[in-house]
């Protein structure tokens, strides 16, 4: 093995086992604001490798829209758009600050935000609650029915969560996940058991701190009427163990994937902050009844890091339903998805198994050297949106990292060793 | 005007994904507009009517409840759908509409984690990849067969290098053969164990030899390729050496047979001098070479025939006569998928006082489309022949047109050509070798084959001699033999 060969196997084991050694907690929600002091007013974090509004998708606009309706920064949407147009808003990255957000993302300083505390690292991470099925703000849906559920997330559902979190002393997410897995949830495109299970956990600590009995009650219908509650918290789980695995001086470890639904994304652990883009690709998938590919806009959010950390289309062997998506996928061959994606990762998991795979671990640590060798993409399990402003889901299905980001880094990685 | 059924299952559940399959499938249907199968959640129903797939049937529908809903063209086509659909939400294993897709590794990494026992990667990829998985392979302790070519002279040194100093050993590149504690690999024939050791750089020449060891009652501990190339001066015969050791330290292996075109001198020397230092017994046959002092443990041999029978220690001057045939005159035309077997039919007929010209030309003799020479051997495996293409003993089609074309010629004295069998080669190439030929036997030359291989192959060696006879093929014993039978037989 040559020096920098020895060099880049050590640097990509300290990498995962920062990974591995996380405990994730959820332990709060709060204002967005209080949580990240840059969000002032005017400022916009988004899902995926920065992206100036010119070049923003369809849906991206019409959740910036949307709310800077919310924020009452603008009178309508019309108002908003002109806005956006003649540089009004500053955005930016959720990836940029400890943050992350499902499709569009939208963070802005009103909205309250679920806190990941990694216990073994110290580090927090953030994401907005997660708004249920149906039209809402990250498919970009903007309508006075979107704005008023995020109304009532601000002022009604938040503060409960918060203080049910807060009375609880958190919830481990580590162990909560490995249960799902167990339970037919990949964290991608099925939360259900691990939202069922997160309510049981907070069921108790929601009754004992809620004053309103109509609070209560809307609490839980509202998680225990959405199957995709817990994609959120799987989410900032996700930016919070692998925040503290970036920097690793010489380590080929991708650290965050994401997608703006123009430009894909990915960071790598050696090469830092920087982003590595390529254009989207577009999901395959099935659709809901009325819409179809043509209406698809193109592989957008934040969500992509469930698969950076394992899981989603990395743990497809658990969730063997979610195959079904793609072509004439068997639910019985998921497994190989996840074997697949075994090629191109340093290590298993051994806290994450997945039973219909003899308890196999999910493929963790993305290595860029074994993406470009094997010439395997990423698999990632998605949501889709209307390419349209304001329409929201259309279908779910499945998508391909695409594989330029990874030979980019590649280079860039050489250059940076002197061996390009 | 479109009509729309809404059906609704009391208390029925199913995977969402599994229902939008189904859905789409539904909605395929000739005359079906849209269709949606869905269980009855708040969330659905608005999904539902917003699509205008919900009527006031399906309004009843509760968080427990499947909806079936289908707008369709006429009535009778929407009743036909929801029948097909009820029908598929009856059957149980419906939601895969193909096979399981089975998943085998992409990668030596993976594996080799699924078989963490393997020592040897066999690998086969286009010339440009082959040295760098060959270097994945060495570095994770396996011994590489590397059946690719086009990889240059340069690089095998370099990472026959690397692999030595791993103690690894590296076959090829472009070794089309080998086998392994019996497992044949790349282009080999099924041949019993016994207790001769074969190393070659030379593919067809290891498939006769073990093929005649075999027929001729003995076996093969094992046959290790080394590639065309390992006995030049670049890369001084580094795998031969290590195959040596390899054999030397085997129990099995009694007596060690190496088959290669002549050595530079100097790698000569180097093997000559490691052969006399093995306690074992050798047969060397270095075609074509001239004036061998071998080391007194071993006998050296021309023929890839004399060399089977010196292993096994029967005497070497066996000839065959073959059926007797008028002399014909014209030239001898001889198509090889076989380079080795070629190259031994150059010598054979040279030997016999009868000038060669070839693609491949032994040394002595010319160049293809040099004027003067008497006859040609063509060897079809060239690069001029299989670039793009699959290999002659894979894929015989490349042989029919030139086959035909000499069997066409009136100056054509006997057509000469080289049948091989085993794992890798074509199904049944005496099929497609008759096929080729025309004229009837009557009113073309004699074409005189010899068939490579043993019944324990997969073709059957009797089977493709039967095969050949009945074409009025005629089918000697050896590759040599059928040389030197065209050779007498022709003026």
């Amino acid at each position: 093995m040559s020096s920098l060969e020895a060099t880049i196997e050590a640097a990509n084991q300290e990498t995962v086992r920062r990974m591995l050694a996380a405990e994730p907690v959820l332990v709060d929600v709060i204002p967005a604001s209080e949580a990240i002091p840059a969000l002032d007013d005017g400022v916009i974090l988004h899902a995926g490798p920065p992206v100036a509004w010119k070049r923003m998708c369809g849906p991206m606009r019409g959740a910036i829209c949307g709310v800077a309706v919310f924020e009452g920064w603008a009178k309508d949407l019309a108002a908003a758009e002109a806005l956006a147009a003649e540089g009004a808003f500053a955005f930016h990255p959720n990836h940029t600050f400890d943050a992350v957000g499902p499709m569009t993302g939208m963070t802005t300083r009103s909205q309250p935000v679920m806190v990941v505390e990694n216990r073994a690292f110290g580090n927090r991470a953030y994401c907005a609650i997660n708004e249920g099925l149906g039209k809402v703000m990250r498919f970009g849906g903007n309508d006075a029915e979107v704005l008023e559920r995020l109304a009532w997330l601000r002022e009604r559902f938040g503060p409960l969560l918060g203080a049910a979190l807060r009375r609880s002393g958190g919830v481990e997410l580590s162990p909560l996940i490995a249960r799902g897995l167990t339970m037919g949830d990949e964290m991608h495109q099925r939360n259900v058991a691990c939202s069922s299970l997160f309510l049981r956990a907070l069921a108790p600590h929601l009754a004992a701190v809620a004053d309103d009995d109509d609070d209560l009650e809307g609490a839980f219908a509202f998680m225990g009427g959405n199957d995709q509650f817990f994609l959120n918290i799987a989410m900032i789980a996700g930016k919070a163990i692998t925040d503290p695995a970036n920097g690793v001086e010489g380590s080929t470890v991708v650290t965050a994937m994401s997608r703006n639904g123009t430009d894909f994304g990915i960071r790598v652990s050696g090469l830092g902050d920087t982003w590595f883009t390529a254009p989207v690709e577009m999901p395959a998938g099935l659709y809901f009844p009325g819409y179809t590919e043509a209406d698809a806009n193109p592989d957008m959010g934040d969500s992509a890091i469930v698969e950076t950390i394992g899981l989603g289309g990395f743990a497809m062997g658990a969730a063997p339903a979610v195959a079904g998506f793609v072509g004439a996928g068997a639910p019985s061959g998921a497994g190989s998805y996840t074997r697949a994606m075994r090629e191109i990762t340093v290590a298993e998991n051994p806290n994450w198994t997945i039973p219909a795979m003899d308890f196999a671990g999910a493929p963790t640590g993305i290595d860029i050297r074994l993406v470009v060798d094997a010439n395997v993409a990423p698999t990632i399990n998605t949501g889709i949106a209307h390419r349209e402003p304001g329409v929201g889901q259309v279908g779910a299905g499945i998508v391909k990292a695409p594989m330029a980001c990874f030979r980019e880094a590649l280079i860039a990685f050489a250059e940076k060793a002197g061996v390009a | 005007m479109s009509v729309l059924i809404n059906h609704v299952r009391r208390g029925a559940y199913a995977d969402s994904v599994a229902l939008m399959r189904l859905s789409a499938e539904i909605a395929a249907r000739d005359g079906v507009e849209e269709a949606a199968i869905m269980i009855g959640t708040p969330a659905n129903l608005e999904i539902l009517a917003a699509a205008g797939l919900l009527d006031e049937t399906g309004k009843t529908a509760a968080p427990g409840d499947m909806i079936v809903a289908i707008r369709a063209r006429a009535p009778d086509i929407a009743e036909a759908a929801l029948e097909t659909a009820e029908a598929r939400l009856q059957t149980s294993g419906t939601t895969a509409s193909g096979d399981a897709p089975t998943w085998s590794p992409r990668t030596l990494r993976a594996a080799t984690a699924v078989k963490p026992d393997a020592t040897l990667a066999l690998i086969s990829t286009p010339g440009d990849f082959a040295v760098a998985e060959a270097r994945k392979a060495i570095r994770r302790g396996l011994n590489a067969m590397i059946f690719s070519d086009n990889v240059s002279v340069a690089a095998e040194r370099v990472l026959k290098l690397e692999a030595r100093a791993l103690g690894v050993l590296v076959m090829g590149p472009d070794c089309g053969t080998a086998i392994v504690q019996g497992a044949p690999l790349g282009f080999a024939n099924v041949v019993p164990k016994g207790p001769v050791g074969v190393i070659g750089a030379s593919g067809t020449g290891m498939q006769e030899v073990t093929s005649l060891i075999s027929r001729l009652g003995g076996g093969v501990s094992h046959a290790i390729g080394v590639g065309g190339r390992d006995l030049s001066e670049t890369v001084g015969g580094i795998s031969t050496l290590m195959a040596l050791d390899l054999l030397d330290a085997d129990p099995a292996t009694e007596h060690v047979v190496l088959i290669s075109k002549p050595p530079s001198a100097g790698v000569s020397r180097s093997i000559l001098d490691r052969v006399a230092r093995s306690p074992k017994a050798f047969t060397i046959c270095f075609l074509g070479a001239e004036g061998l002092t071998a080391p007194t443990n071993a006998k050296t041999a021309s023929t890839l025939k004399a060399t089977a029978r010196m292993a096994l220690g029967l005497p070497d001057d066996e000839t065959w006569d073959g059926p007797p045939a008028s002399m014909r005159s014209g030239r001898i035309v001889g198509l090889f998928s076989g380079g080795t077997l070629a190259a031994e039919a150059q010598l054979a007929l040279m030997r016999a006082g009868r000038s060669v010209s070839s693609n491949a030309p032994v040394p002595g003799a010319q160049a293809m489309g040099d004027a003067g020479a008497a006859d040609l051997v063509i060897d079809l495996g060239a690069d001029e022949f299989t670039r793009g293409r699959p290999h002659p003993m894979i894929e015989p089609a490349v042989r029919a047109p030139l086959l035909s074309e000499a069997c066409a010629d009136p100056a054509v004295g006997v057509v000469l050509a080289d049948i091989v069998l085993g794992h890798g080669a074509h199904p049944d190439p005496a099929g497609a070798f008759v096929e080729a030929l025309s004229p009837p036997s009557d009113a073309r030359p004699p074409v005189v084959v010899s068939v490579t291989g043993t019944d324990a192959d997969p073709q059957g060696r009797s089977r493709q001699i039967e095969t050949l006879s009945k074409a009025g093929v005629i089918v000697a014993p050896a590759n040599i033999d059928a040389a030197l039978w065209a050779a007498r037989r022709s003026t």
